[in-house]
């Protein structure tokens, strides 16, 4: 097993001179469509039934189209650079882009209570954008090295720690949408062999969370325990039986475990049924933390420290649970928990971000089967949709195209990022691959929140729909991105004509 | 190799998250575009349109419920511009009174207005008056696109009390950026009472979900109004002030710059609170108010501040209170102690002038007279007690402390906006002026509440409660109770200062000596124990002539303190009209004798340069 890193090859110049020739045109394609798709939504996004001028500087519709032609030109340049500079440039690249994050909140003008953007003349600039490109080399090239692998601890919390700097400084410009994007890379480093327990925990926490605050307030029948922390606790047992099944496959503890808690539950329910209602939790409680002793002896007496882990693992639910419980109940300010709940559907909220997804989703419902046609809209027009031109263009997108555009957007997306994949999957180097993954988690990650958002699905955070969202600097971040990874590519595909 | 193999696999569990994600997704679409009908219930797409319904804003009463600000309604004409088309624009403008021009102005600025739509109610022109509304209203029918939304605009039922009522304006850019309850064009208290209790005042907005066709024509109610919100009407204010007692205040300071605070020791509760000059809060209402404000702030005699909290001003002689309360604590002088006053105090060639009284006084006497030289001597002890205090600095700063104690130096923290702290100079202050070489002379002014020390009108009569109570004050208020919450619990607890209660009886007994046979003597009123303390404060031009007092010496109900700029010697207008204020409110009226004296001091004006302030 052998890996090639470009910078160490010493092919001759002229061998990457004609890189457009062997570019993913399938790639380009993709791009072209939704680009073009991106900028008929914003027509319909931005302006009012009856406006023909769409072209004109002083629109919005004008003013990304200029910023579409500029990246053209720069998909264009990218394609012709040597690809070598990508990786010889990547450290340097690197400390600028941490160094511009840092001075941004300083020196940026306040757009609604974001200090992320810097002004240039008559542009706004927004260096998030760019430096999820540069993190995304960083990492590729921390992977490259020869013998790296994800599956150590030492080399995890270096490759996060890349991550995490340009997260927190964006945290500092108060933009914690963009940083949150940055999550997609642990994404990329699951392919390179960070633990799938690590993926799994993060899931786990995510479900405990809205299934634990969603059902806390309704009682499981002829009990005092709410069906909320009944769920979580059953689903912890559940989860460290499967735990002691995956990686200790030999293991006699599975049944005991699955039997004992079963036995355990039914118990506690039927007590409860038919003696004295009472908070069954307290079973289940008790027999989690059962579990978790059981597992430590067994760790200790068969010397596997799988079951130790296990037992972190239960125990760590457990925290988790209790602690976000109080957290959102105690800690957490009036409005903060309304927000929650409000996501959580628990409330109905019309005038705060509620409202703004409420409007979306009628928005998108309205569109039917094929929409009401091109600058049709009426949900979209009479603004009722805040930041429809923005984060919100994809309800634009329902409303005036339908089920039939917004499944076609969809999949278009769903192709590039398949593609995508592909594509990482035949690089050569795994510097390419890293490369290719990050590009490709940073779009899923994109299209998952912001379309969600949309449709009510996950959570209101701001980060723009790539390709669809109006503004120069995520356009040019989005070409940067891929066009980097097209020329990487393309450079891959003229070393395996030369072997 | 075998490991790399593992994590090749992992290819297909990321794209299979992918996938995953947008079926789901494309499921979600589905089911929104092509399952419910709950999102296109009505052919023509119903939307929701938020209409804000104004909440009425809350009363203030006075102490005895007698109503001084209430509401009137008020029109606003709005505009939807798309709808708007074919008007008469003569006979529109002629029917509201306003020329062409201001028709076309109006238009243009409702374009450029940021939050500008085509589709939603635009202000057009605000508060018409009511026969212009009413003619506007028959013809209303011909004007497509206009309609009138329904306000409600602030009424002073008296033209008094402007600087305690303060008054209500559009929010400005600032107001909406601190707290996102205000929308453009809502409105907000600006001044006094209105603006420190505007949270309780305003109430809370309401609104209607309204369904709109694609048009944007109104179908009625969503859901049969379930997630309609009326409003919440504000708060009712009942205020400590007595009507009576502030307008005679106001009467007495015509023609003169000055302020007049009483309080209620027992409580804390402004009675009164007179600034001159002033302005009726009646003229800072409707379309001409920015205008109006203008021309106030421009004045030279500064109608807009209220003099007495925002102006600070020697204390005078009024201060030898607190002087001799804290020499008493502190031991540089006793009850029996007397001092030499021969014209004055002298010492190390320092000379700083008396009046003619007998020499030498101990205490009482000597606040009865108003003795210089006495409460000079008590200062220099006090400062020059090098075993006590150890240096200069720590005695000043002990004196500092007991000063602060009694509420000078920092805002009292009244529920008015605007209040000025005042001066009490400390030791730092000194060592910076004098470079660190200063001695007990070289401060001793401020024994008489002259030099470095300034204090508002309103401290200076929370000093007068604060010895009617013999040691303690409340935080002065002007808010009695606030319609169905409590008072902020600031005001109801006692602040004591660092001087025993015992000590007080001293002060009581010079203030009420003062009355009897000293400076005040005018200041007596049959059949009541008044105590006094006059004030005649230097500065550039004319003496300031001042007053402050308490009564009945027993059971306190009032403490007062009249300030008149330029006034002259203290019992030249301050102990009269001090005397006045405690009879009309300990007795609920005047005596004939004292109307006339009320009469002529209305009458009596004092003559300011313009230029001068």
């Amino acid at each position: 097993m052998s890996y090639i890193s470009i910078s160490s090859s010493s092919r001759p110049l002229s061998d990457s001179k004609y890189p457009l020739l062997r570019v993913d045109w399938l790639i380009i394609l993709l791009y072209i469509a939704l680009l073009a798709f991106g900028w008929l939504s914003l027509c319909g996004a931005s302006h009012e039934i009856g406006d023909t001028d769409f072209i004109s500087w002083g629109t919005r519709t004008g003013k990304q189209l200029v910023w579409i032609c500029c990246a053209f030109g720069l998909g264009f340049v990218l394609l012709m650079l040597d690809d070598r500079y990508f990786d010889q440039l990547t450290d340097i690249l690197y400390v600028l882009a941490l160094l511009l994050l840092f001075v941004t909140p300083f020196i940026a003008r306040d757009i609604k209570g974001s200090l992320s953007w810097i002004q240039i003349g008559s542009v706004n600039l927004q260096p998030a954008e760019f430096a999820k490109c540069i993190t995304a080399l960083a990492v590729a090239k921390l992977c490259n090295q020869y013998g790296f692998a994800l599956d150590n601890m030492h080399n995890l919390l270096r490759a996060s720690a890349l991550v995490l700097l340009p997260m927190l400084l964006i945290i500092l410009q108060k933009e914690t949408g963009s940083a949150l994007v940055y999550l997609a890379f642990f994404l990329v480093f699951y392919r390179e062999g960070m633990p799938g327990s690590f993926l799994f925990t993060g899931f786990a926490a995510i479900v405990y969370f809205v299934v634990g605050i969603r059902f806390s307030e309704e009682l499981l029948p002829a009990t005092k325990t709410s069906v909320g922390e009944f769920s979580v606790l059953t689903l912890i047992w559940i989860f460290s039986i499967g735990m002691v099944r995956v990686y200790c496959p030999h293991s006699r503890h599975t049944g005991r475990l699955a039997s004992g808690g079963l036995i355990t539950m039914a118990t506690a329910l039927l007590v409860s049924r038919f003696v004295v209602p009472f908070d069954v939790a307290w079973a289940q409680l008790g027999f989690c933390l059962f579990t978790v002793g059981y597992l430590i002896w067994q760790a200790l007496s068969e010397r596997l420290h799988q079951y130790f882990y296990i037992a972190v693992f239960a125990l760590g639910s457990m925290t988790f649970f209790y602690s976000s419980d109080y957290v959102m109940n105690h800690v957490l300010k009036a409005h903060q928990q309304s927000r929650i709940r409000v996501l959580l559907g628990m409330d109905t909220d019309f005038s705060g971000a509620g409202y703004n997804v409420n409007q979306s989703k009628i928005a998108i419902g309205s569109g039917g089967l094929e929409g009401k046609g091109f600058m049709n809209g009426t949900q979209t027009k009479l603004k009722y949709v805040p930041e429809q031109d923005t984060d919100f263009i994809f309800c634009t997108v329902g409303e005036e195209e339908g089920f039939v555009g917004s499944a076609t957007v969809l999949l278009l997306f769903l192709g590039l990022i398949l593609r995508l994949l592909y594509l990482a999957e035949r690089q050569t180097s795994k510097f390419g691959r890293v490369y290719g993954y990050s590009v490709l988690s940073i779009f899923l990650f994109h299209v998952f929140i912001n379309v969600g958002m949309v449709m009510g699905l996950t959570p209101v955070i701001g980060i723009p729909l790539p390709f669809f969202s109006y503004g120069g600097s995520s356009l040019w971040g989005f070409t940067l991105l891929l066009f980097i990874f097209l020329r990487i590519d393309a450079g891959n595909t003229l070393q395996q004509q030369r072997r | 190799m075998v490991r790399e193999l593992n994590f090749e696999n992992r290819k297909f569990v990321i794209g299979g998250i992918a996938v995953t994600i947008i079926v789901i997704y494309l499921i979600r679409l589905f089911t929104l575009q092509l399952m419910s009908d709950d999102y296109k219930k009505n052919a023509d797409s119903n939307a929701f349109r938020k209409d804000i319904q104004y909440p009425s804003r809350g009363l203030i009463t006075d102490r005895k419920g007698r109503l001084l600000v209430y509401n009137e309604p008020s029109y606003n004409i709005m505009v939807i511009m798309n709808d708007q088309r074919g008007i008469d624009t003569l006979d529109f403008c002629s029917t509201i009174g306003i020329t062409r021009d201001e028709y076309i102005r109006r238009m243009d600025d409702i374009k450029s207005k940021k939050s500008y739509s085509r589709h939603t109610p635009q202000l057009f022109m605000s508060q018409i008056p009511a026969e212009e509304f009413s003619m506007f209203r028959e013809k209303l029918f011909r004007f497509k696109g206009f309609s009138i939304e329904k306000r409600s605009v602030r009424h002073y039922a008296h033209g008094m009390g402007a600087h305690i009522l303060g008054d209500v304006g559009e929010v400005n850019e600032s107001d909406i950026e601190e707290d996102d309850y205000y929308k453009s064009g809502d409105h907000i208290g600006k001044l006094g009472v209105e603006r420190s209790y505007e949270k309780q005042l305003r109430g809370e907005k309401g609104m209607r979900i309204m369904l709109r066709d694609a048009r944007g024509r109104t179908q009625g109610h969503y859901q049969n109004g379930k997630y309609d919100k009326a409003p919440i009407p504000g708060k009712n204010i009942t205020l400590s002030i007595d009507m009576d007692l502030q307008a005679l205040a106001e009467s007495l300071l015509q023609g003169k710059l000055g302020a007049i605070v009483a309080i209620e020791p027992s409580t804390g509760e402004i009675l009164c609170m007179a600034s001159s000059p002033t302005y009726d809060p009646r003229i800072l209402v409707g379309r001409e108010r920015g205008k109006i404000y203008r021309t106030l702030s421009r004045d030279p005699h500064k109608p807009l501040l209220n003099r007495a909290m925002m102006g600070t001003y020697p204390p005078g002689s009024t201060f030898k209170l607190s002087q001799a309360l804290i020499g008493l604590q502190e031991g540089s002088i006793d009850p029996q102690i007397a001092f030499p006053c021969h014209h004055g105090f002298n010492y190390k060639g320092l000379h700083l002038g008396c009046h003619g009284h007998s020499s030498p006084t101990p205490l009482v006497p000597a606040i009865g007279t108003s003795c210089n030289a006495y409460f000079c001597w008590n200062l220099y002890r006090l400062l020059s007690n090098k075993r006590k205090y150890g240096s200069i600095q720590a005695a000043m700063t002990r004196w500092k402390d007991h000063l602060v104690a009694m509420g000078f130096g920092y805002r009292l923290g009244t529920d008015l906006p605007g209040e000025q702290r005042g001066m009490i100079p400390n030791a730092d202050y000194y060592d910076k002026h004098y470079n660190k070489s200063w001695n007990p002379l070289t401060v001793i002014s401020i024994s008489i509440g002259q030099g470095e020390v300034t204090a508002t009108p309103l401290q200076i009569a929370n000093l007068a409660a604060t010895i009617a109570n013999r040691g303690h004050y409340y935080i002065p208020h002007v808010a009695r109770s606030i319609q169905g919450s409590s008072l902020d619990t600031l005001y109801l607890r006692p602040r004591h200062t660092m001087v025993s209660p015992h000590w007080y009886e001293y002060a009581v007994a010079g203030m009420r000596r003062a009355v009897l046979s000293g400076t005040c003597r005018a200041a007596n009123l049959p059949g009541i124990e008044v105590c006094g303390k006059t004030g005649t404060a230097q500065n550039r031009g004319h003496d300031h002539s001042a007053f402050m007092g308490f009564a009945p010496m027993d059971k306190p109900q009032i403490a007062v303190s009249v300030y008149v700029e330029n006034g002259g010697y203290g019992n030249v207008y301050g102990v009269p009209l001090g005397a006045l204020i405690m009879e009309q409110y300990l007795n609920g009226h005047l005596s004939p004798a004292s109307q006339a004296k009320a009469e002529m001091f209305r009458n009596r004006h004092i003559k300011y340069s313009s230029t001068e302030r």
